[in-house]
């Protein structure tokens, strides 16, 4: 597993998420309640609208157009339209830096 | 046998069917579409990414199959008696159903001019299809329109290199649904991008690449969209003897005059708290009330409760309305860095929010605000100006007080 270095901790707010581009995918790292770091896909699995611009409460994270909703800790599709899981990569911080497994 | 009969596979139609099965419902559903499509999203018809219009289907041929749910696809309903409890379809086959629910739609509003026929409707994908398609191969488009539908048509068209022109008969586009602030920020951009308007302007005739206007004016228009509006689908309803207004009457819990008929969506005016009934063209809506209308066919009472809320884009700007902004209200504005947010107060009451911006920034103030509207906060006016104060903070404290 290969991690990337993607932004510092104190870049996103807590029960928040950024949007993060590398090798040419989208992704959303989300900083959690727990303050524990999250990553999974960037684009809703309904219709490829960023899940960064969408409102995190709890573990939650909302689409920002259609409001289908996903557990950002598994990617579950919990409310609909959303229906298909998304993908989830593995996150963490190190010295306060936030860094991601994305193969 | 317990049998559900749906008419209309749009967005509510669908979401009903399968807001059925999650409610518990097990009987026979069909769902009865005039469209000869798999149920399909209408919202990014107007949106098309890189100028070609998709197909985005509501839900797949085999989820239909996996819930159980009959589609009879590219057949319309043709007369509905009430009494005996019977749908005639347009092929002569008769449903019987223990409820029934309306989920028709609506249908654009007509130009009445001579030469009405010249302008292209924009509703479905196969009107969108033509117009894209049409536009292609021109050099000017007249937008006869300055509704939502017609600015993100123009939006959209301008992208494509063509001359575009919006002709509103009101002295300002977007003045029903939008903020006046707001649709004052989409006009001014839209200038920006060179689209040109006539306001305060009649259409006298459509001719061949020409709209003439009642000021004399003629517009350039190698293709005419009509984009005026659209009237609810009522025709089978009014087969029925259901009270009928601007839309299919119900109560608030989505019944018609007749118990075992329900309505949901474009096509419905719902029985509001204050009085009179108030019918909502958006998509949120269309959803929202077809899975009420479907668990109280299942057997709830439930009553519709849902605060409106609608989006459009228009180049690379994303607006959002919550709740219903009224001239009276008083305005408080927040100013951030992608855009700016308007909250709405009635009598120090939060009733609506609304937002304009880059993209999708906004909408998790909104969805805030939303719920903020939701639990009926009085917030300090200062506090909803300062762009400092974080919304979900205000939320929690509002849920903790």
């Amino acid at each position: 597993m290969s991690w990337v270095s993607a932004c510092q901790l104190d870049d996103i707010e807590q029960e928040g998420a950024i949007r993060f581009d590398h090798g040419g995918r989208t992704y959303a790292i989300y900083r959690g309640p727990d303050d524990r770091v999250y990553c999974t896909a960037g684009l809703c699995t309904h219709e490829a609208i960023h899940l960064a611009d969408g409102l995190v409460m709890d573990f939650e994270v909302e689409c920002p157009k259609h409001s289908g909703a996903f557990d950002y800790r598994t990617g579950e599709a919990i409310r609909l339209p959303a229906c298909e899981n998304l993908k989830t990569y593995p996150a963490e911080v190190v010295d306060g830096e936030v860094r991601v497994a994305l193969n | 046998m317990d049998a559900i009969v749906i008419v209309g596979a749009g967005e509510s139609g669908t979401r009903a069917a399968f807001a059925l099965r999650e409610a518990g419902y097990a009987g026979t559903v069909t769902l009865v579409g005039v469209e000869p499509h798999l149920p399909y999203e209408r919202p990014p018809l107007s949106k098309p990414e890189n100028g070609a219009v998709t197909l985005k289907a509501v839900c797949s041929g085999e989820a239909l199959l996996g819930a159980g749910i009959i589609y009879l696809q590219g057949v319309g309903a043709s007369s509905l008696d009430a009494a005996r409890r019977s749908l005639t379809l347009s092929d002569g086959r008769v449903l019987t159903y223990d409820k029934l629910l309306l989920a028709t739609g609506a249908r654009p509003r007509k130009l009445m001019c001579q030469g009405a026929e010249r302008a292209l409707d924009f509703r479905t994908y196969d009107d969108a299809k033509v117009v894209l398609a049409s536009v292609d191969a021109s050099r000017s488009v007249a937008i006869i329109g300055g509704g939502l539908i017609g600015m993100e048509l123009a939006a959209v068209l301008g992208g494509k290199g063509l001359a575009v022109s919006v002709i509103e008969a009101a002295p300002k586009p977007l003045g029903r649904a939008v903020p006046s602030h707001f649709a004052a920020r989409l006009h001014s951009r839209h200038i920006e991008e060179g689209v040109h308007f006539h306001l305060g302007q009649g259409v006298c005739e459509i001719r061949q690449n020409t709209v003439l206007l009642t000021d004399g004016t003629s517009v350039p228009a190698d293709v005419v969209v009509a984009a005026i509006g659209v009237q609810p689908e009522i025709a089978l309803a009014e087969t029925a003897g259901l009270a009928t207004g601007n839309g299919i009457l119900t109560d608030a819990f989505l019944r018609t005059s007749d118990p075992d008929i329900f309505a949901a969506g474009d096509c419905a005016a719902v029985e509001q708290y204050g009085g009179g009934h108030v019918r909502f063209e958006s998509w949120r809506n269309a959803r929202a009330q077809a899975e009420t209308a479907a668990r109280n066919m299942a057997g709830a009472v439930e009553p519709f409760a849902a605060i409106p809320w609608f989006w459009s884009d228009q180049y690379d700007l994303g607006l959002q309305v919550a709740g219903q902004p009224q001239q009276d209200h008083q305005c408080v504005m927040r100013a951030l860095p992608t855009g700016e947010l308007a909250f709405y107060l009635d009598d120090g009451r939060l009733v609506a929010a609304a937002g304009l911006g880059l993209g999708n920034s906004l909408a998790k103030d909104i969805r805030l605000s939303e719920m903020l509207i939701a639990a009926s906060v009085r917030p300090d006016p200062a506090v909803l100006a300062d762009p400092s104060v974080n919304l979900k903070a205000l939320l929690k404290n509002a849920k903790a007080a």
